[in-house]
């Protein structure tokens, strides 16, 4: 058994652990005084050992017991995609370990270091070579003490299986040597990595060790845990964004079993009590008056809005050449304005946390994907210092951002403080589709041109995001409470990929960055990386009709000597069949075409080429995906099986979002609150999805969990086109929104 | 308060209700501390809460806990274990079937009513007994797979 479950610890052998937040609280008295101290927690404070959380040392990272057993403290977390095992083949590889020794805690700020949230398809490229790195470190040092023990060289040294021997002698186990003294090391970015032909763990497909107990029932997911003395908690939304409370009839829920009690904080407002059907009813049934607001736009109108919401600022993202002279010059030029609607990250599973404010401590068991940068944010939110808080990860269902998991945990914070009990949020499935940051309306304007030899002359893009004022999402039960929560407005990464990968003379991209969208924004797998490769991708395409040219063979001409997106691009066409397609029949009711699409992932990062397969039925609009073809170059790939599962989950979701989702709402708030009003793709509707893999063994491992979705939209916006020659410019293609267009056509 | 005595996993517990329209699923967690049955929706949209009644299917998170009567509940935990693992949990464990798994519980409990059925169901009846059930993930190829690979065990 390699993971461990937090919720099989003796609680206090848990709060024990927290040595470094209870000496930092002497070091640091802050708000509560060093005179709030209780008497366990002075004993604490005396006999703790302090878990270093240093990134830079190797004791932050790893740690070895007398009976060689290793601790792996990933601030990086396992949000359902299988990186807790691709980190611990990273660890086990790089320590000469076999996987069997290995444990990982993940996103426990009082044990694992902050690594930074736990996005951006970053686990791996960053988190993993930090491990990489400690572990390298941790094996010198190893190496070196057994040297002096065996009286060998340490180049003489091999470990094995956790048993460092010289050939042929006897070994001695990485446990007693690590009892020898404790580990005081700064990781050494020199330390010697182990050449890619001695790993035996990173490069093949370990199945995952989080998967045997979600399938018998026996995994604890955030939604599963529980403490003794635990009230459940549900939160009362207002029903406008925006609305007052003005009152609260408590009399409402008087007579409800389970000791019903409702915390009240200007306008948050939620109930809790000791059994969870009773939490459930009183949110229901609880009786509150608000102000009758309308604060939203029309959504009819929604593009209008989002071009004309005031600019904040603007950042310039390439710029080359004389653009404006070229596009007037030019007598083959096009222009094109495409948009993407508001999505919810959708998670099966609502938003959940569990939070005990006790004696001026406060712990939180959450899903959060950013652990530390949350215990920052509840520490603003209760006005106590970071040292205070301690926020300790476990996994919810599939987040794919910043969801509600963080929101959920300040709920459940200010309903401890005010009730002075441990309490349990989960959101319903109307708090989680109506309340999640979404990813923020997108718009985007391209205008381009071909010279007389078909070749890309000119290229310009205004996008449309809102603008970032902070790292952290506001946390909604803060702003309901008028309390602070360390945050603003962060619509994730979105200047990404608005530059596009391709050689042309005279280019210019800009991002008006807006004053506020309509909904709080947060970033949904590939923010930005994905709406600006749809939109330059598809019009890429457009210009490849203009140019008379195969998009590939556009594409292939304009890749600045980068062989390998060029290999990603013939990899995929020739899965596809791309050079041999049949061309469409113009009298077919059901006309089947071929779309291409590329991104070089934030123009340094994965490449990865796809091409999609569609049908189109013209008397409905009906758009059927066959088949999804992907290839995909990753540098060395530490998994392969889970690469995989990576790029056909990304594949299937992308083209849920893109053919069928939008966020719906009214003037006063969201109207898409269940999977009815906010339908997603079905199994009945999957396409197949056929993965080519380039590994790159001797190069450095990146991204896998965003890149393969980039390139989603923009393919099955060209093999529309290929089938019927339409151009869909707004996600998602709905069956109206085609056959719109064909009656245009 | 009421003891209302429930079958589950081939045992008999006696389990306190407040409230009979309580759903089953809140019963089955809270109650008897079971972790297969999810809370996803409460609204038998997705899934998630999926559990076998006398053999069938039934979603837990809208079924009244007073409606369950003398029947036969089965959950993912009473469908197999480690060490006798039912032949759709070993086959999604072998095509690593599962992403974030908040959705597993309910495609192996929809296939396993499927598979009681029909032991050889087609791709497209596989696709379709799972038509309601969701997953966010993107893991349906995958998900069918193993209920295919299931079929065959």
């Amino acid at each position: 058994m390699l993971s461990i479950d937090p919720t099989k610890l003796d609680r206090r052998a848990l709060l024990r652990g927290a040595g470094a937040l209870v000496v930092t609280f002497a070091i640091a008295p802050g708000r509560a005084g060093a005179q709030g101290r209780t008497r366990q927690q002075t004993e604490a404070l005396e006999t703790a050992p302090r878990k270093s959380v240093s990134a830079d040392a190797v004791q932050g990272f790893l740690a070895i017991d007398a009976a060689g057993q290793v601790t792996v403290y990933a601030g990086k977390v396992d949000l359902g995609t299988g990186v807790e095992t691709a980190l611990m083949q990273i660890v086990a590889d790089e320590l000469d370990v076999p996987l069997g020794r290995l444990t990982m805690i993940q996103g426990d700020t009082a044990r694992t270091p902050d690594q930074g949230a736990t996005n951006s398809s970053l686990a791996i490229e960053k988190g993993g070579a930090q491990l990489r790195h400690a572990a390298a470190t941790l094996r010198a040092e190893l190496l070196r003490r057994a040297a002096a023990r065996l009286h060998a060289a340490s180049g003489d040294l091999r470990i094995v299986d956790g048993l460092v021997h010289a050939a042929g002698a006897e070994g001695v186990d990485i446990g007693t040597l690590a009892a020898e003294a404790p580990i005081v090391l700064e990781t050494d970015p020199a330390a010697p990595l182990k050449p890619p032909s001695e790993y035996k763990l990173v490069g093949t497909s370990v199945p995952r060790i989080d998967i045997p107990g979600k399938v018998f029932g026996t995994f604890t997911y955030m939604q599963d845990f529980r403490l003794p003395g635990m009230l459940h908690g549900r939160v009362v939304r207002p029903p406008a964004l925006g609305a007052t409370l003005l009152s609260v009839d408590e009399a409402s829920v008087r007579s409800l079993p389970g000791n019903v009690k409702v915390v009240r904080i200007a306008n948050f407002l939620g109930v809790a009590a000791d059994t969870e059907w009773s939490a459930i009813k009183a949110a229901q049934t609880l009786a509150a008056t608000w102000s009758d607001v309308s604060n939203l736009p029309d959504e009819a109108h929604l593009f209008d809005y989002v071009r004309a919401t005031p600019v904040s600022q603007e950042a310039v993202t390439s710029n080359a050449g004389d653009v404006a002279h070229a596009l007037a010059e030019s007598r083959r030029r096009l222009s094109a304005t495409y948009d993407f609607a508001i999505h919810t990250h959708g998670s099966i599973g609502p938003s959940c946390a569990v939070v005990e404010v006790k004696d001026g401590q406060v712990m939180c068991w959450t899903a959060s994907q950013a652990t530390h940068n949350l215990r920052r944010q509840l520490a603003a939110c209760l006005d106590v210092s970071a040292e205070q808080v301690r926020c300790i990860y476990l996994a919810g269902a599939g987040c794919y951002g910043r969801n509600g998991h963080e929101d959920a945990a300040a709920d459940a914070a200010l309903m401890s403080r005010a009730l002075g009990r441990p309490v349990r949020v989960q959101w319903m499935r109307q708090d989680e589709h109506g309340w999640d940051p979404k990813g923020a309306p997108v718009l985007i304007d391209l205008e381009g041109a071909v010279d007389d030899g078909g070749k890309l002359s000119a290229w310009r893009g205004t996008f449309f995001y809102p603008k970032q004022t902070a790292i952290n999402v506001t946390l909604l039960g803060s702003e309901l409470a008028g309390l602070p929560s360390d945050a603003g407005m962060d619509p994730g990464g979105v200047l990404n990929d608005t530059a596009i990968p391709y050689r042309c003379a005279n280019v210019r991209t800009v991002v008006r960055r807006l004053a506020t969208t309509p909904l709080r924004p947060s970033w949904i797998r590939s923010p930005g990386r994905m709406q600006n490769t749809f939109a330059n991708e598809a019009f890429l395409d457009e210009l490849a009709t203009l140019a008379g040219k195969d998009p590939l063979d556009l594409r292939l001409e304009s890749l600045d000597h980068d062989h390998r997106g060029a290999a990603v691009l013939e990899r995929v066409t020739t899965l596809s069949g791309w050079r041999t397609r049949p061309r469409p029949d113009p009298r077919a009711e059901v006309a089947v075409g071929l779309g291409l699409a590329y991104v070089h992932y934030e123009l340094s990062r994965t490449y990865v080429a796809g091409v999609a397969q569609v049908e189109v039925a013209r008397s409905t609009g009906k758009v059927r995906v066959r088949r999804v073809f992907v290839a995909h170059d990753c540098g060395q790939i530490i998994n392969p099986d889970g690469t995989r599962n990576q790029i056909e989950g990304n594949v299937v979701q992308t083209m849920s979002r893109v053919m069928k989702e939008r966020v719906t709402f009214d003037r006063k708030h969201v109207t898409s609150l269940d999977w009815s009003t906010y339908p997603i793709l079905t199994f009945p509707e999957a396409p197949d999805v056929v993965i080519d893999l380039i590994d790159r063994p001797d190069m450095a491992p990146l991204g896998v969990g965003e890149p393969s979705s980039a390139i989603v939209p923009a393919a099955l916006a060209n093999a529309i086109h290929d089938a019927v020659g339409i151009r869909m410019r707004s996600a998602p293609f709905t069956p109206e929104k085609v056959s719109k267009a064909l009656q245009r056509a | 308060m009421r003891s209302v005595p429930l079958r589950v996993n081939g045992q008999t517990f006696q389990v306190d209700v407040d409230d009979p329209d309580m759903p089953l699923l809140y019963a089955l967690r809270d109650n008897l501390n079971l972790k297969g049955p999810r809370f996803g929706c409460g609204l038998a949209q997705c899934g998630a809460c999926t559990v076998h009644v006398d053999g069938q299917s039934a979603r837990s998170c809208v079924l009244p806990v007073s409606a369950v009567g003398t029947s036969e509940v089965v959950t993912l935990e009473g469908l197999g274990t480690p060490e006798r693992p039912h032949p759709l949990q070993q086959a999604f464990i072998d095509e690593q079937a599962v992403q974030c798994g908040y959705c597993i519980n309910g495609m192996i409990m929809e296939s396993g009513a499927l598979l009681r059925q029909k032991p050889h169901p087609s791709v497209d009846e596989i696709k379709q007994a799972l038509a309601n059930n969701l997953c966010r993930c993107g893991t349906h190829l995958r998900i069918v797979r193993a209920v295919q690979r299931a079929a065959h065990a």
